[in-house]
């Protein structure tokens, strides 16, 4: 069937099999690697994308339920090419990463949360990477870069305080 | 873990899905998916043509109705969760959704679709049968409704006649009690996951201090939710003391055949089940007493 969606900003018009989850939809055919296959049955939180603004689980999603819709996967997150967002820069500076299988995943979730809340608790935080499974770091680092990155995103762009 | 192939169609409003649903006894529903699709990945459930109910605006509200709080179908737990009418009249609901799978679950899993599967761990059945909500459905051009303690009849099994598409759930709304406390606990193996056992209770309490109406369930331990209604008849009237309390959980649970898996045995299970329940009371007296300390 076909399905008409946006993904990162541009608009895509494939010829799917109905049973194509969102994930194999972005990673086999818009060869959107970045948006990991881990358990396929939601539980890892790998897969994690953005869909009109929500972190969700690609895997979890058909490709025709996604119709017409508007998709972040970790390749449209940075401001340009050869730059890293705010939260891909903290999650470098504080080791929030070894093997990089959670990584993209736990950056959306952090993105969705920071548009949402940008002053979470740590427990806000915690919360939030809940469902996202980490092999390696055992999560400090990845708390403690949402939460850095968190301050620094607060304190972008503010308009320069006149005396 | 790739679903079987199926037909999708993505129904305009509930007549059409009802009528693609007659049309194919292995057709099913779609909402949120997030039990569904997991389903279908591991080839438990092989539908045959899939109806999308995601797209009917009809079927997401929450709104006051018959004395209660009835929400739509479709309405995401997400929504549910940060409802400010779900907040001041369903307490216990309120204080349940985050329980609920994960927020990237929550954000597309939808009310009727967690109802619908009857998966017993899932925490929207306990707190349906605590709270004897009731169940709304269309099929064939008309409309019925089924209590909760009819509706949940074993593991992932509904009374839902074949052909219905459930439109909505009605929680009753517990009016006037000015001293209700609500409890929840859960254990699981990693917070939100599937529960291995989960409690529930909702108390009101009389000026003196004695509990008046009170509803206690378990869930996640048996293959439906329990309602603890022996318990419930010993407990009002009293102040719900701690070993009162243990004791009639206990009783109330003693006829009951426990899960068992490879998580949390039959008697983990309900050794559990008395001690999360307790602990729901015990919240649900302290935040009722104490509802009364804020209002003055």
């Amino acid at each position: 069937m076909r399905i008409k969606l946006t993904v990162n900003g541009e608009t895509h018009a494939l010829d799917l099999e109905e049973r194509t989850t969102l994930l194999d939809c972005l990673r086999d055919h818009l060869k959107l690697k970045g948006a990991h296959a881990g358990c396929e049955h939601g539980v890892c939180g790998a897969c994690t994308v953005l869909f009109d603004g929500a972190a969700v689980r690609s895997c979890l999603m058909f490709a025709p339920q996604a119709e017409g819709s508007a998709i972040t996967t970790i390749e449209g997150v940075t401001p340009g090419p050869g730059e890293l967002s705010p939260i891909q820069d903290a999650f470098c500076e504080t080791h929030g990463m070894q093997c990089g299988y959670c990584t993209p995943a736990m950056i959306l979730v952090a993105h969705a949360l920071l548009a949402d809340n940008p002053a979470p608790t740590r427990a806000e935080i915690v919360d939030a990477i809940s469902g996202n499974i980490c092999r390696c770091t055992g999560y400090a680092q990845i708390i403690e870069a949402i939460a850095l990155a968190a301050e620094r995103m607060r304190g972008a762009n503010r308009p320069a305080e006149r005396s | 873990m790739k679903a079987a192939p199926f037909a999708y169609t993505r129904a305009a409003d509930v007549e059409e899905a009802c009528a693609l649903l007659a049309a194919d006894e292995s057709a099913r529903v779609i909402a949120g998916g997030q039990t569904l699709v997991p389903m279908m990945a591991m080839r438990l459930a092989r539908p045959t043509h899939l109806i999308d109910i995601n797209r009917i605006a009809a079927l997401s509200y929450v709104r006051e109705q018959a004395g209660g709080v009835a929400i739509g179908a479709t309405t995401r737990q997400c929504a549910v969760e940060r409802d400010t009418l779900v907040k001041k009249r369903l307490p216990l609901l309120a204080c349940t959704m985050p329980f609920i799978g994960h927020a990237a679950t929550r954000a597309r899993g939808t009310i009727g679709g967690s109802l619908a599967h009857a998966d017993p761990a899932a925490e929207l059945l306990l707190i349906a049968v605590t709270l004897d909500a009731v169940m709304t459905y269309r099929a064939s051009g008309s409309d019925g409704e089924i209590a909760a303690h009819d509706f949940f009849t074993g593991l992932m099994t509904t009374s839902l006649p074949a052909g219905a598409c459930l439109t909505a759930v009605r929680f009753p709304v517990w009016h006037g009690e000015s001293r209700l406390g609500v409890g929840f606990h859960e254990v699981n193996a990693r917070r939100s996951d599937f529960a291995f056992v989960a409690a529930a209770a909702q108390v009101a309490l009389d000026e003196s201090g004695k509990a008046k109406r009170i509803a206690i369930g378990v869930g996640a331990a048996t293959e439906v939710p329990l309602r603890l209604a022996t318990a419930e008849q010993q407990l009002t009237g009293g102040t719900l003391e701690e070993a009162k309390v243990a004791e009639a959980l206990r009783d109330a649970l003693a006829g009951h055949e426990m899960l068992s898996d490879l998580h949390a045995s039959a008697e983990y299970r309900r050794r559990a089940a008395v001690t999360l329940a307790a602990r729901a009371v015990a919240d649900a007296k302290a935040q009722a007493l104490g509802s009364k300390a804020h209002a003055h």
